[in-house]
């Protein structure tokens, strides 16, 4: 049973269409990327997932419930390209926010939030508040807090996109560790072709105007991936292929001269 | 257009619920007699429409004379000129010293915590004695009205001055390496920039000034019972309450008219000035 | 391959500095200057030999303050309860619409308005007003102005802090289906916290402010605002000044009460600046 099925999804934002006609299923465990220049949708997308835009037409499920049910159940964790740690509380009380939310004992989150901080390599910084940490260690807490009730789905919005490239790198990596260790599902919006082809199974390419996908590339990189795969030559042509099928989707969408 | 004729009516409609809140509270009470938190009959709580036909009516009991209306009108243009005075005067020295300060950081250093804390001098508890002291030493036709004038200058002076420190140091690092790295000297930048800049932080401190002018021109009025002003109007209408609450209540409604009409003032000249959102009030 | 935590050292707690904020060079030319003007003062009154009853020199009030004290604190007392008692008042009626306003939105807009309008008005001259519906000896008289007074500043600010609140944040909340009450609680009041202090000290201001000119309009005998003004109408100006000073040491007493209890409540704010 897929994770996520989005059937002919439409979306209008007054006269504009974000998104037309799009269907996608991902099955479990996969990591899929939403790839695209601005405006073909691809965070509309994801909050059409997490139930957080409700779509003009069509319908999102997720572990076969509508994407409504499947919010109220709490069966996914988001991570946003802000950190947005509330700053009044301390590290260990932001990730287990949604513990309390879903009326955990105090016994059972303190034992989560230390389990999610190893997660992280945070351990120690439980009673450090946001403004303490770098931009890097913030987004870690952001994964903390999203991965705490141990959702199948993890909805991602360019999540590394303020960082610098080196932080960026060094995430990446962190990225998939936890993604092996918790077994859950990803799907992840980026800017960046090389970052969506190091991280993904599948690059699920977008365009704008309508916005609607215009490719979906399967990465057969060996798993797990590591810091020679950017070497990997097969790395590059992977690369070259997201960035041809970009180049694609951009030009069908210009008028002929 | 619709949405300024739906604005127009909510106004109306809420005017009429306040409008209906009063008389309905002064019903209830009078009707089931409570005295908590104070007893309501027609000298505590007159009828509002009753207020608004003492205005139109004459002063004098008897029927006979001025009606209250232009005679409260004439006592808040006494009042008026006061406040705009003050206010104007207040305003520029405000903005100068502002300036300055902004410029030369030492003597920010010195001064801004004394002009941050003379906001926490009750400048209204000293308006009358200052009013008595300075009356005497004011020339011939500056008298009666200039110490008033003055406390007008010290209230809206301190916030202007606050606010305009904080407007010209406000602008963007960044649009001033702009500047610099077209050679602009520190003048151009004054003008083109943080003046600009500031404009908004400014107009805030107007706003809350122009109101500020009028509370102070009302209150330097008491001690020496300058009879041509609002202030003095209040006094002597508040010793006939008992016979003509009315009265009172009429220039209460004066005196919130003159205040509200200050505010407009500054609100409409920013409009014109600042090309963007004004700032949210207070 | 380990990261390397870079993360910045918590700034030491505990201690009267923090209380107070700063270190003593940013205060010291503030000192000066205040000594200065007060050298000044003194100075210029024995130099140019100023009548002493319009304007006492510093060393005179002083003296006054100290042997009319019994007196002073009596009437401060009485006055500074008046203050207490709107501050309180104002202030918390004012969250509370607040809270109303920040909720049902629609509210809000539509009262608007109304709310810039009466901002502008001058309370003050409501006095009269109070004077008679409590009798003018009544402390209850100035209770209500101040609370007036306070009233529209805290609600302005603590309803710009309900309603400044980050978008994402909200988005992060219904991706935990939270209810409008759980935002209300756990992000919404946090938030507007600082804007509600900034509220509670303008207010502390007004309140004292409030209170000793709403007695300049008649008042108890042994109030603090009718002590300077009857001082000031017969030229006993040592004695009036004597009387500002401590309203002016009240309203500071209050504002500090305030800033004190924003710097323990805000301790996760970097710095609780202006």
């Amino acid at each position: 049973m897929s994770v996520v099925q989005i059937k002919d999804v439409t979306k209008r934002f007054d006269e504009t269409t974000a998104l037309q006609g799009i269907d996608l299923e991902i099955e479990p465990g996969e990591f899929v990327s939403l790839i695209g220049p601005s405006g073909c949708g691809k965070s509309t997308l994801l909050r059409i997932i997490g139930d957080l835009i409700q779509p003009t037409s069509g319908a999102a499920s997720v572990n076969g419930k509508p994407a409504r049910q499947a919010r109220i159940d709490r069966d996914y964790g988001i991570v946003f390209q802000d950190a947005v740690l509330y700053d009044w509380r301390t590290v260990a009380k932001n990730i287990a926010l949604p513990l309390e939310l879903a009326r955990w004992d105090r016994r059972r989150r303190t034992d989560k939030v230390k389990e999610m901080l190893e997660l992280v390599e945070l351990t120690g910084f439980e009673s450090h508040y946001p403004w303490q940490l770098s931009g890097g260690m913030q987004q870690r807490v952001s994964i903390a807090r999203a991965l705490s009730f141990d959702p199948a789905l993890l909805l991602m919005d360019e999540p590394f996109g303020a960082l610098d490239e080196m932080t960026r790198e060094r995430l990446n990596m962190e990225l998939l560790r936890i993604w092996e260790a918790s077994g859950s599902t990803v799907v992840f919006v980026t800017h960046s072709i090389a970052e969506a082809v190091f991280l993904s199974t599948r690059v699920v390419v977008m365009s704008p105007r309508p916005g609607r996908i215009s490719n979906v590339i399967s990465i057969d990189l060996q798993q797990p991936r590591t810091a020679t795969t950017r070497e990997d030559p097969r790395f590059f042509e992977h690369v070259t292929e997201v960035r041809e099928a970009l180049h694609l989707g951009h030009d069908l969408e210009r008028a002929p001269v | 257009m619709r949405r300024g004729v739906g604005r127009a009516v909510l106004f109306v409609l809420v005017l009429a619920a306040l409008w209906g809140l009063w008389e309905g509270y002064r019903w209830l009470w009078i009707r089931e007699a409570w005295t908590w938190p104070f007893i309501v009959n027609d000298t505590s709580m007159p009828h509002l429409h009753t207020i608004f036909q003492a205005l139109w009516s004459s002063a004098r009991p008897g029927g006979v004379g001025p009606l209250l209306i232009t005679i409260l009108f004439h006592a808040a243009l006494f009042t008026a000129k006061e406040a705009a005075v003050g206010f104007a005067l207040g305003a520029v020295l405000g903005f100068a010293l502002g300036a300055l300060l902004a410029h030369f950081r030492i003597l920010a250093r010195g001064f801004l915590p004394w002009v941050v804390a003379s906001q926490t001098v009750p400048i209204l508890v000293v308006a009358p004695m200052v009013v008595v002291w300075l009356n005497p030493k004011l020339p011939g036709p500056l008298q009666d009205w200039g110490a008033v004038a003055v406390i007008a200058a010290y209230l809206t002076f301190f916030p202007v001055t606050i606010n305009t420190i904080r407007g010209l140091l406000s602008a963007d690092r960044r649009a001033l390496e702009l500047m610099r790295s077209y050679a602009a000297g520190n003048w151009r930048i004054l003008w083109k920039l943080r003046f600009p800049a500031a404009l908004p932080y400014i107009f805030a401190a107007l706003k809350v000034s122009a109101t500020a002018s009028v509370v102070g021109a009302i209150i330097g009025e008491l001690p020496s019972s300058i009879q041509d002003g609002l202030g003095g109007q209040i006094i002597n209408y508040s010793q006939y309450y008992t016979t003509q609450p009315t009265g009172l209540w009429a220039t209460n409604v004066i005196a919130a008219a003159l205040g509200i009409t200050f505010f407009l003032i500054i609100l409409v000249a920013e409009k014109l000035v600042v090309r963007r959102a004004p700032e949210n009030v207070a | 391959m380990s990261s390397t935590p870079t993360a910045v050292q918590p700034v030491p707690r505990g201690g009267m500095g923090r209380l107070v904020g700063r270190r003593m060079v940013d205060w010291l030319p503030a000192v000066i200057v205040l000594v200065g003007v007060i050298a000044l003062w003194e100075i210029l009154i024995r130099a140019l030999d100023v009548q002493a009853f319009l304007l006492p020199k510093p060393s005179e009030i002083a003296r006054t303050l100290w042997d009319t004290r019994h007196e002073l604190w009596a009437a401060g007392w009485f006055t500074f309860q008046e203050a207490l008692g709107g501050f309180l008042l104002g202030s918390g009626l004012a969250i509370l619409v607040a809270l109303v306003l920040a909720r049902w939105r629609a509210l809000g807009t539509a009262l608007l308005p109304f709310a810039i309008a009466a901002n502008a008005i001058p309370i003050i001259a409501f006095a009269p007003i109070t004077n008679t519906w409590f009798s003018p000896l009544n402390k209850s008289s100035k209770i209500v102005i101040a609370a007036i007074l306070c009233f529209f500043p805290v609600l302005v600010n603590t309803l710009r802090g309900l309603t400044s609140v980050n978008p994402r944040a909200l988005e992060l909340m219904h991706s935990y289906a939270a209810g409008e009450a759980e935002i209300f609680r756990r992000v919404r009041i946090p938030t507007a916290l600082p804007f509600i202090f900034t509220g509670l000290k303008v207010a502390t201001v007004l309140a004292m402010i409030g209170a000793v000119v709403g007695e300049y309009f008649g008042g108890a005998l042994n109030a603090l605002g009718v002590l300077i003004l009857t001082r000031a109408r017969v030229f006993q100006f040592d004695e009036a000044w004597a009387g500002i000073v401590v309203a002016c040491l009240m309203g500071l007493a209050l504002y500090i009460a305030v800033a004190a209890i924003e710097r323990l409540t805000l301790r996760w704010v970097p710095s609780t600046s202006e």
